[in-house]
């Protein structure tokens, strides 16, 4: 069997790019993802692009499993970078510490740095949208400074409130709603991460590149 | 139009999902039991996918407003209509004033109830499905509730037509407890020793009683692998099963998370998820037989050549 195309159960196909959380890999995902969505075949449903992993999902009664490995196959190859969207570049203002950011403080004394380098080193660098999950809207981006990576809570909190911007190993997210969450907070965006009216109703795709402003830091 | 007089468990408004959406994190949703949610639809002359109502683990009783067709399916229910009895698996017709209850008995979990013309719901990014967890679709989001009026998109000028038909018996998946589910290897399946292998698919696993739309987590022999790190995060699909950090199975369901980070040793057939959405959890127990991704998408498009023949049985 194809050691990159595996089938996920009788309706979805996952494309196999690497194991690991890196640019190259996810940029290849995201370039193979744009291409293959140009003119998918009649039962290919949706594509869900992942960290270094592609899932077609179709409809095994309109297209079989054979038939999708065929069509991917034949046009990963001519996925070119050219061929991605344009990359949207998305500022998202965040107020820093204090109630915004609980744990700001924590993870500066975790790498032995004051609140103020750890915003500087959170707002130094564009980070890539790898993929989105967990819940509607959720942006898992990456990577980190190497000063910045910290592990998560080993308690997960019940509630993390919508707007938190959170850092999980290499990597940094935004909570689009309420929910249980385990990554350290370290400051909170009033930019509403999804419209379910508007007819773009996510903030982020996956791909885009996303840069943190300080509007402001209670340290 | 049909009020809701009295409601318990899950229910919610439900089509065939939400698709498009999965690369934004938003599940799919859509029934439980896709197999009684599209024979149903069909019974009363629908699309397959159209709204009709999933209920799950309690009773309903809904009163017409005036004359309509409805078709029941699923398993677990008895259904009576105004002082009869009727049996699931076939449509009725509802006199204006008459009603309607299904009460949960015998095995089974999910019962469907579509109308001619299917209910009227806003869509929420493309369907009227009810997320839930998510707040949205359906019902703003919500269970069904004492005092809703459940409106039909239209009224079919074939209406008795639709009424009366049942679907036989040898057109359904073979439902019952202790199904056996075909189950085709996953991505991470390599991963996992021979002994794994081997006890995954040789051992009981019983539902857990913590088990809902989203998951039905399963009781058995603990899977070793499941004690190594997590993988990257990838997409996954209903009835992908996940090896959770303390070694037990999760079969993902219709508000499946739509990326998940632990290995997959496999995923159920598509023939075979009717048969584990109908177990109860904290009661009946499953085992897994391994398949092929040929055969199994042989044995669904039977499955539903059978349906579709066994509706068009329906009419004589």
């Amino acid at each position: 069997m194809d050691r990159t195309l595996l089938p996920l159960g009788d309706s979805a196909l996952l494309i196999h790019f690497g194991d690991d959380i890196d640019l190259a890999t996810n940029r290849r995902v995201h370039s193979v993802d744009a291409h293959l969505r140009l003119h998918p075949p009649a039962g290919v449903v949706e594509l869900v692009p992942a960290y270094a992993t592609l899932l077609v999902h179709y409809d095994p009664l309109v297209i079989s499993y054979a038939e999708v490995a065929e069509w991917v196959r034949s046009q990963m190859d001519r996925a070119q970078e050219a061929a991605a969207r344009p990359r949207a570049r998305i500022d998202v203002p965040v107020r820093y510490g204090g109630e915004h950011g609980p744990d700001l403080r924590s993870v500066a004394e975790l790498h032995g740095a004051t609140a103020s380098q750890i915003v500087r080193l959170h707002t130094s660098r564009d980070y890539t949208v790898f993929m989105m999950g967990f819940t509607p809207g959720f942006p898992y981006m990456g990577r980190l400074d190497d000063g910045l990576v910290t592990p998560r809570l080993e308690t997960p909190r019940t509630r993390v409130a919508a707007g938190s911007v959170g850092i999980a190993g290499a990597q940094t997210g935004i909570y689009p709603i309420d929910s249980p969450g385990g990554w350290r907070i370290l400051g909170r965006t009033s930019l509403s991460l999804f419209d379910l009216s508007a007819a773009e109703p996510f903030l982020f795709a996956p791909g885009d590149t996303v840069r943190f402003m300080m509007e402001s830091l209670d340290a | 139009m049909l009020e809701v007089i009295d409601v318990g468990g899950l229910a919610t408004i439900q089509d065939a999902g939400r698709t498009g959406w999965r690369r934004f994190g938003v599940p799919l949703a859509g029934p439980v039991d896709r197999f009684a949610f599209e024979a149903a639809n069909l019974l009363v002359g629908n699309q397959p996918g159209a709204a009709a109502l999933e209920i799950g683990a309690g009773d309903i009783t809904l009163r017409a407003q005036h004359d309509c067709v409805i078709a029941v399916t699923g398993l677990g229910y008895e259904l009576s209509v105004s002082t009869w009895e009727f049996p699931l698996w076939g449509s009725c017709l509802l006199r204006g004033g008459w009603t309607m209850s299904l009460a949960r008995r015998g095995f089974g979990m999910w019962a469907y109830i579509a109308t001619a013309g299917g209910f009227e719901a806003p869509r929420v990014l493309g369907s009227r499905s009810t997320y839930l967890r998510g707040r949205f679709g359906g019902l703003d989001g919500r269970l069904l509730q004492p005092g809703h009026v459940l409106r039909s998109a239209s009224t079919s000028p074939r209406l008795m037509e639709a009424a009366a038909r049942t679907l036989p018996e040898a057109a359904r998946p073979p439902y019952g407890p202790g199904p056996i589910l075909d189950v085709i290897p996953g991505p991470q399946a390599g991963r996992f020793s021979l002994g794994d292998t081997a006890a995954f698919y040789s051992s009981e696993y019983r539902l857990s009683a913590s088990s809902d739309r989203m998951g039905y987590r399963l009781d058995g022999p603990s899977l070793r692998e499941a004690r190594q790190p997590e993988l990257t995060s990838e997409g996954m699909t209903v009835g992908s099963i996940q090896i959770a950090a303390d070694g037990q199975p999760i079969a993902m369901m219709a508000d499946s998370a739509t990326a998940g980070g632990y290995p997959k040793i496999g995923c159920i057939t598509s023939a075979c998820l009717p048969l584990l959405a109908q177990c109860t959890p904290g009661q009946d127990a499953v085992r897994f037989h391994q398949t092929t991704v040929e055969a199994a998408q042989s044995q669904y498009r039977s499955l539903i050549s059978a349906l579709l023949a066994g509706i068009a049985d329906a009419d004589d």
